[in-house]
């Protein structure tokens, strides 16, 4: 089967961010994400979790544009003042035009 | 008459189910409850409490409830000023952890809510049916005045989004959509075609707010070690603070007419600090405000003084009003 190479674009990031992060990503041209509740701890200590869920992890499968702009906007707006980490990996997908 | 109170009220079955939660954790015994059960036990204590609130509603005239909701919204712009001025003169806090904090003693705590109605009923006192509308007043109200001084005392910098989203998370999130929900519900139908559902809703309040108060107890105890951190200044105001408010809120409630038992609600309301709407909605706002103060103000601090000691104060002082 033939496969596309795509950047998989993965934040952890606090819950409070959720809504801003799903526009953030819309706007910077991601087609779709996926948002799944997680828990860990980190450089900031251990995640605080609240009843309005514990930290998310968003992750969403773009183009490598989209893909430096998402973390670039990140490091930008969030990484100061929120408890934020972001990476990306090369996967490769069966469709690429559901991402493009 | 106070000392029996704080008994009383220390030996009903939530408060000491969330004073045992509290020792255990801090012995290092694991006590809680399955992660699911925390937002599904509040969301049934919010919609519980809206219900409750829009049966009251249902069957209150216009003419008892204005003065009450007046005295809310000056509650609201008073108490996060009080909570506000006392961080920054006394507590020597810097502007934006002042604000912080002061959203937080501004909006109010739902369980400290349910606490202190659980309390009455237990006393045979009665309470006014509407009083969980005005909670969702002081909830948004208090926010609202915080993020504002804060907006008035700080430059623009950047990473903040304004106070506008902070609003918008506050109307948005859970707590406050479950509790207006639960009031249109209970005004919608009122007391008669609701019966069907009072077993789940008022029957069983008391041993589900016990559960839950294990879990509060839990989360509290977590915030222990960094109390010690936090200093005795913030500790001290964490306790004053409430206290202050809640004689503000004992005044406003029986000037608007309330019995004892609504004006201890009102003033137990004005007492308690969010530890759900106000975290998110100040995250939002003052991303720069340490979580580490606001939280544990008015979650290690002031939650366990309301609801331990303070319920029995602020009902000492509407019978002294009264």
């Amino acid at each position: 089967m033939t496969t596309t190479q795509r950047q998989l674009v993965t934040i952890v990031a606090e819950s409070v961010l959720r809504r801003r992060l799903i526009d953030d990503l819309h706007q910077l041209g991601a087609t779709g994400y996926s948002i799944s509740s997680t828990d860990g701890s980190g450089t900031g200590g251990r995640h605080t979790s609240d009843w309005e869920g514990q930290h998310i992890r968003v992750e969403t499968i773009v183009r490598d544009d989209v893909a430096d702009a998402i973390l670039t906007h990140l490091a930008e707006h969030y990484f100061s003042n929120y408890a934020v980490v972001a990476w990306a990996s090369t996967v490769r997908v069966a469709r690429p035009a559901k991402f493009d | 008459m106070l000392a029996s109170a704080v008994v009383d009220n220390l030996l009903s079955a939530p408060v000491l189910a969330f004073v045992v939660a509290v020792i255990v954790t801090l012995v290092k015994g694991d006590i809680r409850l399955p992660d699911a059960l925390y937002p599904m036990l509040s969301m049934y204590l919010l919609l519980a409490i809206g219900l409750k609130g829009g049966k009251g509603l249902a069957v209150a005239d216009l003419g008892e409830v204005w003065k009450p909701l007046l005295a809310s919204v000056a509650l609201g712009i008073l108490t996060p000023v009080v909570a506000y001025l006392a961080l920054r003169r006394l507590g020597k806090l810097a502007v934006v952890d002042s604000a912080a904090i002061a959203a937080h003693y501004g909006s109010v705590s739902a369980v400290t809510f349910t606490v202190v109605l659980a309390f009455l009923e237990a006393s045979n006192e009665p309470t006014e049916g509407f009083l969980a509308g005005l909670l969702a007043v002081l909830e948004i109200i208090g926010i609202v005045v915080a993020l504002a001084i804060a907006q008035a005392h700080l430059s623009r910098e950047g990473g903040g989004s304004g106070w506008g989203e902070a609003l918008a998370e506050v109307l948005r999130g859970r707590s406050i959509v479950l509790l207006i929900a639960g009031l249109a519900i209970g005004l919608a139908a009122g007391p008669e075609r609701l019966e069907p559902v009072d077993p789940l809703f008022v029957g069983l309040f008391p041993g589900l707010l016990t559960l839950f108060l294990i879990e509060m107890g839990t989360v509290a105890a977590q915030r222990v070690r960094d109390v010690r951190e936090a200093g005795w200044r913030l500790v001290a105001l964490a306790i004053a603070i409430p206290l202050v408010n809640g004689l503000l809120g004992a005044v406003a409630g029986s000037l608007a007419g309330l019995g004892v038992g609504g004006a201890t609600v009102l003033a137990t309301l004005a007492a308690s600090a969010s530890y759900i709407a106000a975290p998110a909605a100040v995250r939002i706002a003052l991303p720069t405000a340490k979580p580490g103060l606001y939280i544990t103000a008015s979650l290690g601090v002031t939650f366990p003084f309301n609801i331990v000691i303070g319920i029995p104060i602020y009902y000492a002082m509407a019978k002294g009003l009264s």
